[in-house]
């Protein structure tokens, strides 16, 4: 079976066949037709820099108070986990979890698999389980939701404002950081990237990821 | 560009939902399995249109116990009082924050009801081969993938609420079954916006005159 070549694709929203073009650095594609961004150039390198970064800030984030309170001389706070265990406490286990899930499990395992991803196809071709990875990676970021939070942290700062005097947290910035760091990251990954490096479960390719000019020579692959 | 657009399904290609990758298929009932990634191909989502559907509905029914019923409960020395959505709204516009307050009223009671009716939208219009105005509906997708996980602000808020507020006897914050349905909606409408396909969008427009805006 002949190979197609590696720059011909569909467009995901509207399955119209189309070449993706050279891009300049940072440059995008997006679909003719319906608009979609079909390919981003990243660079692995710099990905790889702001995942590093990601990683510490998201310890800090996690384990720095976000904000705290005193009333009548007692005081409390709260950190993001703490958060989530007292929904648990409260009875809505079920919610908890989410929470769980949403701020921390999932931004965790975004930035955990990425680095993974990202140390294993410096060499070509990268192991299949990177493939598997690839696909986390991408469900991970779609349930995480550290910039909703964001939002949901400032939104109960200003109601608890009204009763006591609050103090914002070392976590609150960290949390900020973290929304520009992770958006950052998932802008200059290049998934088709790693995907090319990735070794086939057919044991056709990985072709070599040819600087994608609409070299049809590429098509004669095999 | 032609009248007819080369798509993927039409020249005989399928692409793989998990890695992207273009290939010849199988055969056309069943295309197999895509031979960079192994994952299971097809060439348009299963079921998109009645996996929608049905979460959509389900959506809408939690969506009224999750405004009815109270997201939190809090007590003090001399009293108990349940939180709504809409009461935290009212109570936030009341205090002053009104911009705060036109936030939530937009994330939490707008967007999912927003949603829900733009899914159903899409969905009827796919089913009754609509060829109008496609790149309007298909960024109205794009959009709707977007918006719907801002929904999850207010049990945010609450969350963070609970936490902080936890001073007996004097104060104290507890949640309510309410948070459970709102997080329902909220997945619901980001699991319906993931099943439903946007190719659907485009498919009627094969052999018919694009109508471009």
């Amino acid at each position: 079976m002949a190979s197609l070549p590696m720059n011909l694709v569909a467009c995901p929203d509207c399955d119209l066949l189309q070449r993706i073009p050279a891009l300049p650095p940072r440059g995008t594609a997006c679909c003719p037709r319906c608009g979609r961004k079909i390919a981003t150039s990243g660079s692995l390198e710099r990905t790889t820099a702001l995942a590093i970064a990601a990683a510490i800030v998201f310890l800090f984030a996690n384990v720095e108070p976000l904000m705290g309170l005193s009333v009548a001389g007692r005081e409390s706070s709260t950190t993001i986990a703490g958060g989530a265990w007292q929904m648990w406490v409260g009875g809505e286990k079920i919610s908890a979890l989410l929470i769980a899930l949403f701020a921390v499990v999932a931004p965790a395992l975004e930035i955990g698999f990425l680095l993974a991803i990202l140390l294993s196809v410096r060499r070509s071709p990268a192991p299949r389980w990177v493939g598997t990875l690839l696909r986390w990676v991408e469900i991970a970021n779609s349930w995480s939701m550290v910039e909703v939070m964001m939002l949901g942290i400032l939104v109960s700062l200003v109601k608890i404002a009204a009763l006591a005097k609050v103090v914002p947290g070392v976590g609150i910035f960290a949390v900020a950081g973290l929304i520009v760091l992770l958006a950052a990251m998932s802008s200059s990954f290049d998934p088709r990237e790693a995907w090319s490096r990735v070794r086939w479960v057919k044991g056709e390719g990985p072709q070599r990821a040819l600087p994608s000019f609409g070299s049809d020579a590429a098509e004669a692959g095999r | 560009m032609t009248a007819v657009a080369r798509t993927g399904m039409r020249e005989g290609f399928v692409s793989c939902e998990a890695c992207g990758l273009l290939s010849r298929p199988a055969g056309a009932e069943e295309p197999g399995e895509c031979p960079r990634c192994g994952a299971e191909l097809e060439f348009r989502r299963r079921d998109a249109i009645q996996r929608t559907w049905a979460l959509i509905i389900a959506a809408a029914i939690c969506y009224l116990p999750a405004n009815i019923l109270p997201v939190m409960r809090t007590t003090t020395l001399t009293s108990e009082e349940p939180d709504t959505i809409i009461s935290g709204v009212v109570y936030l516009y009341a205090s002053g924050s009104w911009y705060l307050a036109l936030i939530l009223l937009i994330a939490s009671v707008m967007i999912p009801l927003a949603k829900l009716a733009a899914l159903a939208y899409l969905l009827v219009t796919v089913q009754r081969g609509s060829v109008r105005n496609n790149r309007e509906r298909a960024r109205l997708y794009r959009v709707l993938e977007i918006i719907g996980r801002w929904s999850m602000v207010d049990i945010f808020v609450a969350t963070f609420v609970v936490a902080l507020i936890q001073l007996k006897p004097l104060m104290s914050v507890a949640p309510e079954p309410g948070v459970l349905f709102f997080s329902a909606v909220v997945i619901l409408t980001i699991i319906a916006a993931e099943s439903f396909d946007p190719r659907l969008i485009w498919d009627s427009s094969h052999g018919k005159q694009e109508t471009n805006d």
